[in-house]
């Protein structure tokens, strides 16, 4: 194992102090049984984390009322070997996978799954090379967004990665996205609510991948 | 936003938010919790080091600005990116408004930008039919309310959960809970709307990457993923001070930018964006980019040899989070657009001195925000320094002009002095030390009353020298006295307690340079920078620094200014300079001088077992990284008792507490109440403008906790 295990230990430390969760695994097979179950354990998008209770305005509630009563998981950019699989075990589920045209659920999905390209141990985060829209919006409109952090590419600093990031920058058009824990704000009288726009809860599955 | 055009209105309106219990409350408990969560944040980092190197980066982005701009446009344009550089704020708001109009846009989304509030875009678009609906939660509350930010990185802390449930109801025509959970999640849902629908996605940047032609946007709530990502076109605003060389310069800066703003090691998102990105909303799946650079002064600004250093601001918002004087107005009378200590100073600089006048005047000096600043601004001194600016423009108000002459003239200024000891007579108290009712020529009597003020002493220090100083036949260290005035005419008993204790050792030669002058700090805080040129100058001469192996002060404030500000002050002076470097070089304080150069043993003092508390002033503290040395010297003869906040400031700053009555007064009683919560006999501090202060708060309010400089509470207790 290259990868230090104190490395690992501080990675998953700084994630969970933000309230991701944060779980190891063995095989990739691991995560697409992982997600879909996270998928079957929570409400369908009419989801009362989301607020669906609370009293909103006609206009905004018409975007939900176009959602279908399915649970969607989306895994753009998905290797086909990989969204094969992933694809077999959510049929198994009865829970619909999409890999792409995630503009037609600016609604809200239930799971965004995706593979990091790297991590960074210092700060809990994940790096995501989102030049994909589908993979942009996907970590932003699910609800639950699960992400497998290969342990091969689990950084300890940002400054340790610099020789990594700046290729992926240096080949335009490119969108890369640093995600730590879930969306939240403190915008109100500064305490914490999480889910302002973005996912309401970071799955990260640390993959053992050599 | 602060609209005061006269200095009454402005001092109403301050009031007013003195007034104002949540807002006070709200950023109290920030104030103390952001303390601890910042100090938590930057555990085992080198935190100086890091300031440091931030600084330096960004001096020389900045010197380079021009050349980083036209690097970046070539980088950018060469991906297919639009790149405007638009000289003022009002071209900025043009240049952007035709891309709505060119690419057919009637909706906006933004996310948050400051650089947007300082050209006041919105109005603009509005003004030009376009719909702008802010997606950061704080920027859409405060926009619904009509109101600018608060505090740049917090732009909604003024308001309570009240309020905003109020608004919302307003918006979703449904009533609302004032749970935060539950407003926070319909704020997503009606959000959401509103991405779907824009056009057009505007967004500030943090850093404007050159080697790359990259946007990097640092947020917590994702808001900027979603307004870059949706609308079909992508308007970046940025200031020209954000461009960075390197992706290494971006990372740096990040590594202090959320840790100094509210103590997160690092924003929930962080995004990098290289040139128009796919776009499934664009007709040719293409994202349309343009990135609009600002000057509106910057440029000019990057070559002022001293003001350049603001374009290093990295917008943490830091400064605002430590300012006392923040903590009690908030940042709508404590900012116009820009808020807190280097809002004082922008506002100058990007909305003019009308803006900024009463503004820099309501600064007590304390130097908080300039220990906390992630890019090593002075920005107490640049606030002093635009003061003097703007009085130098708009003419000399008569009391500090009149303050400013006197000064200069030292002997008409200590007759002046000592003639005060006769004239204040009819007004002092029989029993005590206290002036009973101001003479009104001097202030306004009721604004006054919350501490009671000391008389003028009936001999000064300079003239008890002769008869005190002590023989010392082979002296080791030879020091010079610097008394400052208060200590001179007022409190000349502190002085003599440092006498006491120093003559005990038997080995310094101590000195009263009888030329000595009032060390200046009043008239510099007046914005009366000339009269501190020359008192400077006065002191500079009357001390000669290759004499002494010290000068020493118990005044925190004089030390500061001495050490700091002298060679600043006198760096045109080329005859002077060498000696004033060497002057500087040999001020030191009481607490340690006797602490850590003299080495005075505990043994010299009979505990008293009393417990006494301190109160460490802003000048000594900070102004001198001074710290250890005055607890420890109290230690000797008492028991020192911690208490809260004992950095914080006591509202003194000289005259700042004249103007400034009611900040003055809510400052020294939040200290009082920290101080007596200690359950302490007396408060020890080393200074004798916090002296004046506390004690006379302690006075005014029957307190029966004593006031003392740390050199009186050891001379009564020398063996
Ligand atoms: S010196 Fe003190 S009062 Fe003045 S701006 Fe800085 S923190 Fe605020
Ligand atoms: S001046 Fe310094 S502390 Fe204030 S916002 Fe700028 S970088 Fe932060």
């Amino acid at each position: 194992m290259s990868v230090s295990q104190e490395k690992i230990e501080l990675f998953t430390k700084k994630a969970e102090a933000v309230s991701a969760v944060v779980k190891r695994i063995g095989k990739l097979d691991e995560a697409y049984a992982y997600a879909v179950d996270v998928c079957l354990n929570k409400d369908a998008c009419q989801l009362l984390l989301s607020g669906c209770e609370n009293a909103i305005s006609d206009e905004a509630s018409d975007l939900c009322v176009a959602k279908a009563a399915d649970k969607v998981m989306a895994a753009p950019k998905l290797a086909d070997e990989q969204y094969a699989k992933l694809a077999k075990a959510a049929e198994k589920a009865g829970v619909k996978l999409i890999a792409d045209g995630l503009r037609g659920h600016l609604a809200g999905i239930d799971i965004g799954f995706a593979v990091a390209d790297l991590g960074l141990a210092e700060t809990g985060s994940l790096v995501l090379d989102s030049s994909s829209e589908d993979l942009r919006l996907s970590t932003m409109i699910s609800e639950i967004n699960v992400v497998v952090l290969p342990l091969s590419k689990l950084r300890a600093t940002s400054y340790e990665a610099e020789a990594e990031l700046l290729p992926m920058m240096q080949k335009a058009p490119n969108y890369l996205a640093f995600i730590t824990g879930a969306s939240r704000t403190a915008d109100i009288e500064r305490v914490l609510a999480i889910g302002v726009h973005g996912p309401l809860e970071l799955h990260i599955l640390l993959w053992e991948d050599e | 936003m602060q609209t005061a055009v006269k200095i009454e209105e402005y001092l109403q309106e301050v009031e007013e938010s003195l007034g104002n219990e949540f807002q006070r409350k709200a950023l109290d408990t920030f104030a103390v919790a952001y303390r601890t969560g910042r100090a938590n944040a930057f555990t085992g980092m080198d935190v100086k080091g890091l300031i440091e190197e931030i600084a330096q980066a960004k001096d020389d982005g900045i010197r380079r600005m021009d050349e980083l701009y036209q690097q970046f446009k070539q980088k950018a344009e060469s991906m297919g990116v639009h790149v405007h550089l638009a000289t003022t704020a009002e071209e900025a708001n043009r240049i952007i408004a035709r891309i709505a109009k060119d690419n057919d846009c009637k909706k906006v989304i933004k996310a948050k930008s400051m650089t947007a509030e300082e050209t006041h875009l919105n109005n603009h678009l509005e003004a030009e039919g376009l719909k702008v609906v802010e997606s950061d939660l704080g920027e859409w509350i405060i926009q619904m309310r009509g109101e600018g930010p608060s505090h740049m990185v917090m732009p909604a802390i003024h308001l309570s959960r009240y309020q905003v449930a109020d608004l919302f109801a307003g918006v979703t025509k449904k009533e609302q809970n004032p749970d935060i959970q539950k407003l926070v999640k319909v704020a997503r849902r009606e959000l959401r709307k509103e991405y779907v629908e824009a056009d057009m996605g505007i967004s500030g940047s943090n850093f404007a990457v050159v080697e790359t032609g990259t946007i990097g946007l640092v947020t917590n709530e994702g808001n900027a993923r979603l307004a870059t990502t949706l609308p079909r076109v992508h308007v970046a605003l940025v200031g020209l001070e954000k461009l960075t060389p390197t992706l290494h310069d971006a990372l740096r800066i990040l590594r202090a930018l959320p840790r100094n703003a509210t103590g997160q090691q690092i924003t929930s998102y962080v995004t990098w964006i290289t040139g128009p990105n796919e776009c499934k909303g664009a007709p040719d799946d293409k994202k349309v980019m343009h990135v609009v650079f600002l000057d509106n002064g910057r440029k000019k600004l990057a070559k002022d040899k001293d003001f350049a250093q603001i374009l290093r601001c990295i917008r943490c918002g830091a400064c605002a989070n430590v300012c006392p004087v923040y903590r009690l107005v908030g940042g709508h009378k404590y900012g116009h657009v820009y808020i807190g200590a280097i809002g004082l100073i922008m506002t100058y600089f990007f909305h003019g001195k009308d803006k900024a006048k009463f503004l820099v005047q309501n600064c007590v000096n304390c130097g908080a925000c300039k220990e906390v600043c992630a890019a090593g601004i002075d920005l107490p001194r640049l606030i002093k320094e635009i003061h003097a600016m703007i009085q130098d423009e708009d003419g000399h108000p008569a009391q500090s002009k009149l303050m400013g002459m006197v000064l200069k003239n030292r002997t008409l200024f200590h007759t002046l002095l000592k003639n005060m000891r006769w004239a204040q007579k009819p007004f002092a108290e029989r029993e005590g030390q206290y002036i009973r009712h101001l003479p009104t020529v001097f202030m306004k009597e009721k604004d006054q009353d919350f501490r009671k003020l000391p008389t003028i002493a009936d001999k000064a220090f300079r003239d008890e020298w002769k008869s005190i100083k002590p023989e010392v036949r082979n002296p080791t260290l030879r020091v010079a006295l610097f008394s400052g005035c208060v200590q001179d005419f007022v409190y000349p008993e502190q002085m003599k307690a440092a006498v006491k204790i120093i003559a005990s050792t038997g080995t310094v030669e101590l000195d009263y340079p009888m030329k000595q002058s009032c060390c200046g700090l009043p008239v510099n805080m007046m914005g009366e920078k000339q009269a501190a040129v020359e008192v400077a100058r006065q002191n500079v001469q009357a001390i000669d620094p290759s004499k002494f192996d010290y000068i020493m002060t118990m005044c925190a404030s004089c030390a500061s200014h001495l050490k700091h500000s002298y060679p600043k002050l006198l760096e045109n002076d080329a005859d002077l300079a060498p000696k004033v470097a060497q002057f500087a070089d040999k001020v030191i304080d009481f607490s340690s001088f006797i602490h850590d150069v003299l080495q005075i043993s505990s043994m010299k003092f009979n505990r008293s077992g009393k417990r006494i508390g301190y109160h460490a002033p802003c000048h000594l503290c900070r102004g001198l990284e001074v710290r250890e040395a005055p607890r420890e010297a109290i230690n000797m003869a008492h028991d020192y008792v911690p208490t809260s906040e004992e950095e914080v400031c006591c509202g003194f700053g000289g005259s700042y507490s004249m103007k400034f009555p009611a900040i003055s007064k809510t400052l020294l009683a939040k200290k009082m109440a920290n101080l007596e919560a200690g359950d302490i006999a007396a408060v020890a501090t080393d200074c004798p403008g916090c002296v004046m202060q506390i004690r006379g708060g302690m006075k005014a309010a029957g307190k029966d906790i004593e006031v003392k400089h740390v050199a009186e509470l050891l001379a009564e207790r020398l063996r």
